[in-house]
């Protein structure tokens, strides 16, 4: 089942890695920095990367529709914040109270995306997108109460970004970190994703989860073996509104800002572009594909910044971070169609 | 009530209740409408013949819209002006289009059943190309012919390129004036011919061919049609009318924003061919030309409506994001349930 099968993707941008390595190390940027804030984007966006793996396992397709489940975490890190929670409790509590939200909202997202059998990436991409404004009302009328997630003039209506750094900012970042040769490790982020990467194998070992891989990979054998088709569909899109919402969570701390209103518009096409690179292939998706793909794309992401700005053309790392983004994502699409037709 | 008739009627019901609230005079709502139908009608034409052609909706007509874009900045760049610079974009345009319209059916030839994603993301890299191209290209390895549309450190073109020479030579060919309202003739008869255009070769044997290749691939191979090469047709001429489509809309605003002006384009036409009534599998010209009127109205009332009811104009603006995916997503779930297997009707 699993396949390793080097693609182009991998190949190209292990090429320009390895290319920007050099680069960096020959304009002096720090080793060790890179090293350290590597393994900190690897767990920053790896959540919202694995949140693609059930759908994409039961056969749905990539999460398009992404912004749905980081919408049910802001909420949830919203109202953490609005209760003035600190630290490791207040991201706890903040993952904790998006939990209900990302069941209800999956919940009708996954009721959606099963009327629309065969068009779900399209559909989840324009659910996603009509989404945001929708919950851009929700923002600028929401009955927030804590003054610093509020416009100062006015007092009414969320703002844009809301700094966590009286908060929860880096609460997981600096749990447990280890120096060692100037590298900081960030231990206790890191065993974070890793149980939750380890949970999801052990979910995919279960009865439920082997019938969520089933009816990925055939699902008419699946009907006839006695598995409710639309029930586990439905699911693993719940699972994975929960992921991504858990996901954005870790994002925000890491990042030390909850960005709302059109901030999540465009979240799911790095986290797809990513898990492609890692070598997934549909329904052939496997956690390593995450760890890898997230890994190699998010340290491409991370070295392009400062060497753009040494080159005085900050704008085109940016430009070349979207056009990876996208040509992989163009790739795999047509990799795939090529396969079949 | 049939979709085609329900949509088209909440749009109105929505228009009628946003002018309403808006206090706007319907003499300047009227006028800003017919800029916009001369500004974005050919554009909403061309996403027609894919529909038709049964490969839903192509977004990739941003990259018509980035190559009408190539030619201006071309026309610009070698400072030809008045109606020979707009020939000359025309052509560069038209000529860029057929290309990448031909690169876009390969590829969507390769992708069948999701086609509309595909063409999402290859809007996406187009942006990003032509970006790259204008950003860093240009000043690096373009020598442009005229400095004053550089940045001034040398590297890249400045975002707003003025358009000072084209501006009002089309719109206001056989401007008439009826009271306070303003009639373009000129250019809403150029819109006109596009529709007459389109509809036209529907009627045509190629317009059913598309027709056949958008029933059924099965009966159109065994009617001896090509299908691949229809549906590269039906691409290159989506993207071509696009880059027409384009040319109108920034001739009309005499102003080129170089690296946003593209934006949405894809998102705010497809739109406004759903809210006249078209689906995903199924459009026409009147969809086209009646979701124009329908979806512009509501868009030019509705921020000024927000803030008449809720005090905030903000909230306009995000009802207006919210109707133009929304229209879209509804679309796509409407019509993927009567495609599935056991529906056999439209």
């Amino acid at each position: 089942m699993k396949r390793f099968g080097v693609q182009i993707p991998q190949v190209f941008i292990i090429v320009f890695l390895a290319l920007m390595v050099v680069l960096a190390l020959g304009l002096d940027i720090p080793m060790n920095w890179i090293i350290s804030d590597a393994l900190v984007r690897l767990v920053m966006n790896g959540v919202l990367v694995l949140s693609l793996v059930p759908m994409l396992k039961a056969g749905i397709g990539i999460n398009f529709g992404l912004p749905v489940g980081i919408i049910a975490g802001l909420l949830g890190l919203c109202i953490s914040v609005n209760f003035r929670m600190k630290g490791l409790w207040g991201l706890s509590a903040g993952m904790l109270f998006s939990v209900p939200v990302a069941i209800v909202l999956g919940y009708g997202y996954g009721a959606i995306l099963n009327r629309v059998k065969g068009k779900e990436e399209i559909t989840a991409t324009f659910v996603g997108f009509s989404f945001i404004p929708l919950m851009n009302f929700f923002w600028a009328i929401a009955p927030f109460s804590n003054p610093s997630m509020l416009w100062p003039i006015g007092g009414k209506g969320m703002r844009p970004v809301i700094g966590l750094k009286s908060y929860f900012a880096k609460a997981l970042n600096h749990l447990w970190m280890v120096e060692v040769m100037g590298v900081k490790i960030p231990v206790g982020l890191l065993l974070f994703f890793a149980v939750l990467c380890l949970l999801l194998v052990v979910f995919f070992r279960t009865n439920f989860g082997r019938a969520m891989t089933a009816v990925g990979e055939n699902e008419q054998f699946a009907r006839l073996s006695g598995i409710n088709v639309t029930r586990v569909r439905t699911w693993a899109i719940i699972l994975s509104t929960l992921i991504a919402a858990l996901g954005i969570c870790v994002y925000a701390q890491s990042y030390g800002f909850i960005e709302l209103y059109d901030a999540p518009l465009m979240m799911a096409f790095p986290a797809a572009s990513a898990i492609l690179v890692g070598g997934s292939m549909g329904r052939h998706t496997h956690i390593v594909h995450v760890v890898i793909g997230t890994f190699l794309f998010q340290t491409t992401y991370l070295i392009s910044g400062p060497i753009a700005n040494e080159m005085m053309l900050p704008e085109v790392a940016e430009i070349f971070r979207l056009m990876i983004t996208n040509g992989i994502i163009l790739y795999a699409l047509l990799y795939e169609g090529g396969k079949t037709s | 009530m049939k979709p085609g008739q329900r949509v088209p009627l909440i749009f109105a019901l929505l228009s009628c209740l946003g002018f309403y609230y808006s206090d706007m005079s319907p003499s300047f709502v009227l006028n800003e409408v017919i800029t916009r139908f001369i500004r974005d009608g050919v554009m909403v034409l061309a996403l027609i013949i894919p529909i038709r052609a049964g490969m839903g909706i192509n977004f990739s007509i941003v990259v018509g819209a980035l190559c009408a874009q190539v030619g201006l900045i071309l026309a610009v760049d070698f400072g030809l002006g008045s109606l020979s610079g707009i020939l000359v974009m025309a052509l560069v345009g038209m000529a860029l289009s057929v290309v990448a319209g031909l690169v876009i059916g390969i590829c969507l030839n390769r992708v069948k059943n999701r086609e509309m994603i595909t063409t999402i993301i290859i809007g996406f890299l187009a942006t990003s190309i032509y970006q790259l191209i204008f950003m860093v290209g240009y000043g690096t390895l373009i020598t442009p012919t005229n400095p004053e549309m550089m940045l001034s450190r040398g590297i890249g073109i400045r975002n707003m390129v003025d358009l000072e020479m084209f501006r009002n030579v089309l719109d206001t060919l056989w401007l008439f004036k009826i009271g306070r309202i303003e009639i373009p003739l000129f250019m809403i008869l150029m819109v006109c011919g596009f529709a007459l255009m389109i509809k036209y070769i529907t009627m045509t044997r190629l317009g059913k061919k598309f027709q056949v290749v958008g029933e059924s691939h099965e009966k159109a191979l065994a009617l001896g049609i090509n299908v691949a090469n229809v549906r590269i047709k039906a691409i290159v001429a989506s993207t071509l009318i696009a880059c027409l489509g384009h040319l109108f809309y920034i001739l009309n605003i005499g102003m080129l924003n170089v690296y946003t002006a593209h934006m949405n384009t894809d998102i705010f036409s497809c739109a406004a061919l759903m809210a006249g009534g078209a689906t995903v599998i199924k459009a026409r010209v009147r969809h086209g030309i009646l979701g124009i009127f329908l979806f512009h109205t509501l868009f030019i009332v509705s921020p000024q409506a927000g803030q008449n009811i809720f005090g905030n104009p903000a909230l306009g603006e995000y009802f207006r994001s919210f109707v133009a995916y929304g229209t879209i997503a509804f679309a796509l779930i409407l019509n993927a349930r009567s495609l599935a297997p056991g529906s056999k009707k439209n």
